[in-house]
């Protein structure tokens, strides 16, 4: 198993299932959204893995499963080393120090009724770091890394502007000086020119404070420029997991494909020149996922076998994977070599199902 | 002397523009802002502390101007009305010239309100009875504030079997119709023989604290409910996730987090609440069934007054409009609150 020496964080087959409840005083479930299916996956010391896909994939569940907001529905995960998949919130706390979070929405993860500093300060409170004078100088400490003021501390979050903001939500998970940073779409609710401001900031106290990041987004764009890997999520699964640049110039999942010809391009001859995917419909419902491949019913390169097989993650060589039947972007070679990634595949997925075949053309 | 003064100009600094103080304003201060440029609230507020008051200093008119027992039965008393010795209650009077009737309102003498039925001075009375009304109403309005608060941030932190316990026995409350459970709970209450012990609690019958806890009781619901409904939705906000997510105990999370957040709509409901109860409280004392005699409140008076509506109205024109006053002046203040503290509230701060 993980030992310390090992990744920071490794996600073991970890299921989180929402049940949908009936029913006034005795309820019962009647069914249940699967916002995340089973999932494997490690995150390196030092390094910044990207967690992409669209709305309601599940990628901020994932992200708050590994800080534990919510007890799982199955698997388990491993921090340093330690189990804390079962941890009451009690055990939880120690570990609380090293595993921070950086929620989305700036203005509703202030608490309107306080002040900077109690809000910055309150995880050093809870903690018990130092008396109250002593906090009061590392919250102000705090604040100017984040590029604030320290005379900002008595004032309330009303005063601050989105960006002003989430500098604050910074501030607040690194006041313990964790390891391991959520970031659970940090820049998503700011202005594009804000969007760069938080995400250098970010980059700088990533050196600072040798911070591992898990930078859960929507924004290829913005992902591309700060992942060392990039997680593809598609309802509730890993579909593809890669070093970030191999993901931009060699996807390898027709998912991953089509959201990369959604990235914008800023020169508009280039941008006429590529060749964009739509996909049709919309995501399929959670409550009740599609067979086979979850991907099937918008994939353009669908075949009988991925409405009936659940396609296994097959390791392509320098640390990509993919769940795929049909394999963009691979030779005969490369697809010979490729095997199955036993450990990271889910359960359910047929451990047989290695692709044969390259994608043909498409539909 | 011409002194230009922006402000009575119509012209109003914006606190962006004159450079605040580095100290952040707290939205309880904003708040009390608004409040204060809220004319029609503050005078309100001032007549409500006026008639508290002049209701506190009940013992000092009774003692020093007027110099009379207002508790005491005073049927054979006599008063000096222009140089002349005149009994309190006069034989005859009124157009049918039977019974007694007491000496009404008259500047010449202590009498200033009259005298009831008894021979007591209506004043004092009004003015004790204020007291008690306004102990009562303030007291029970306190008192289901605090229960409700509890029970409802415990219900709506927690939620589930917690939550639904609780609502339950509040929606079994709410179910009776109030006035007939205030009615019930009093009769059981103040019939007991030797007043009502609860551990080392012991009331007698006539204590101020029967109405006070039946009312206070009563009410508890009206208030759970709307608190209730916040703490729910605040639980699931983002910051009592960032507590979470700091490790904070479910103690810290509802008394730093989400207490905050509910106390204002506390402060708002609070002199609405205080209105309600003190009608309740007249209401009961009128049924005789809250503040016993010879203890005096609103309501009791109001009920002496009754039989002497035709030849004496002021013992019960009197008291009915002190809690007229009083009732308007808490539901004034207490839209003012309401504007004040609603970050909704239309109403514009200016520096």
């Amino acid at each position: 198993m993980a030992s310390p020496s090992g990744p920071l964080l490794q996600a073991e087959h970890v299921i989180k299932y929402f049940p949908i409840k009936r029913g006034i005083v005795i309820q019962r479930e009647v069914a249940r959204v699967h916002a995340v299916d089973d999932v494997s996956l490690e995150v390196q010391r030092g390094e910044t893995l990207g967690l992409v896909g669209e709305s309601g994939c599940g990628k901020s569940t994932l992200g708050r499963s590994f800080v534990r907001l919510f007890p799982l529905t199955g698997g388990r995960i491993f921090f340093d080393g330690q189990d804390i998949s079962t941890l009451s919130r009690r055990g939880m706390r120690p570990l609380r120090r090293e595993l921070q979070i950086i929620f989305q929405d700036p203005y509703a993860s202030l608490n309107p009724r306080k002040r900077v500093g109690q809000i910055v300060g309150a995880p050093l409170a809870i903690h018990g770091i130092g008396d109250r004078r002593e906090r009061k100088r590392q919250v102000q400490e705090l604040l100017e890394k984040v590029g604030l003021s320290p005379e900002h501390y008595n004032r309330y979050p009303h005063e601050f502007s989105g960006g002003q903001r989430q500098r604050i939500g910074v501030a607040r998970a690194l006041a313990l000086r964790p390891k391991l940073v959520i970031a659970d779409e940090p820049v998503s609710a700011l202005d594009v020119s804000i969007q760069a401001q938080v995400i250098n900031l970010l980059a700088d106290l990533q050196e600072d404070f040798e911070l591992t990041y898990v930078f859960i987004a929507h924004d290829l764009g913005v992902v591309r420029h700060v992942s060392d890997r990039i997680a593809v999520m598609y309802l509730g699964k890993i579909v593809e997991l890669s070093p970030a640049e191999e993901l931009y110039e060699r996807p390898i999942m027709p998912y991953t494909e089509a959201l990369l010809s959604a990235v914008p391009i800023p020169d508009p001859r280039e941008s006429a020149a590529r060749e964009r995917i739509v996909l049709e419909g919309d995501v399929p419902s959670p409550i009740n996922p599609p067979s086979g491949c979850r991907f099937h019913p918008r994939c353009r390169y669908a075949t009988e076998v991925c409405t009936q097989l659940e396609p296994p993650l097959v390791d392509y060589g320098n640390g990509h994977l993919a769940a795929c039947h049909h394999p963009l972007n691979v030779d005969k070679e490369t697809l010979a070599r490729a095997t199955v990634d036993q450990r990271r595949t889910p359960a359910k997925a047929d451990e047989s199902a290695k692709p044969t075949q390259p994608a043909q053309q498409a539909r | 002397m011409a002194v230009f003064e922006p402000e009575a100009e119509g012209i109003v600094f914006d606190a962006e523009e004159t450079g605040g103080d580095i100290v952040g304003r707290s939205p309880w201060a904003l708040a009390g802002r608004r409040l204060v440029r809220n004319k029609l609230a503050l005078a309100a507020l001032a007549l409500f502390v006026l008639i508290v008051a002049v209701s506190f200093a009940a013992p000092l008119y009774s003692n020093y101007v007027a110099d009379t027992d207002p508790f005491a039965s005073n049927i054979s008393g006599t008063v000096t009305l222009n140089g002349k010795t005149e009994p309190v209650l006069q034989q005859g009077g009124g157009k049918l010239g039977l019974g007694e009737t007491p000496i009404g309102p008259t500047w010449h003498s202590k009498y200033f309100l009259g005298a009831d039925n008894q021979g007591r001075d209506v004043a004092a009375r009004v003015l004790y009875g204020g007291r008690a009304s306004l102990e009562i109403g303030i007291g029970s309005a306190l008192l289901a504030s605090a229960i409700a608060l509890v029970f409802a941030l415990v219900a709506g932190f927690f939620g589930g079997w917690t939550d639904a316990i609780i609502s339950r026995v509040m929606d079994l409350i709410w179910a009776f119709p109030l006035y007939l459970l205030a009615i019930s709970l009093a009769t059981v209450l103040l019939t007991a023989p030797n007043g009502l012990k609860i551990g080392f609690i012991h009331l007698s019958a006539g204590s101020l604290w029967v109405p006070l806890l039946i009312i206070g009781l009563v009410y508890v619901p009206y208030i759970y409910r709307p608190i209730r409904g916040q703490v729910l939705s605040l639980r699931e906000k983002e910051f009592v996730e960032a507590g979470i997510a700091q490790g904070a105990s479910n103690f810290r999370l509802i008394f730093n987090e989400v207490l905050p957040n509910v106390a204002s709509t506390v402060i708002v409901l609070m002199p609405l609440m205080i209105a309600t109860t003190i009608l309740t409280e007249s209401a009961l004392s009128y049924l005789s069934i809250g503040v016993q005699p010879p203890q005096a409140s609103w309501g009791t008076i109001i009920e002496d007054g009754q039989s002497l509506l035709y030849t004496r109205p002021w013992v019960a024109i009197a008291p009915g409009i002190m809690i007229v006053l009083t009732v308007l002046a808490l539901n004034v203040l207490g839209d003012g609150l309401r504007d004040a503290l609603d970050p909704r509230s239309k109403v514009r701060v200016k520096g």
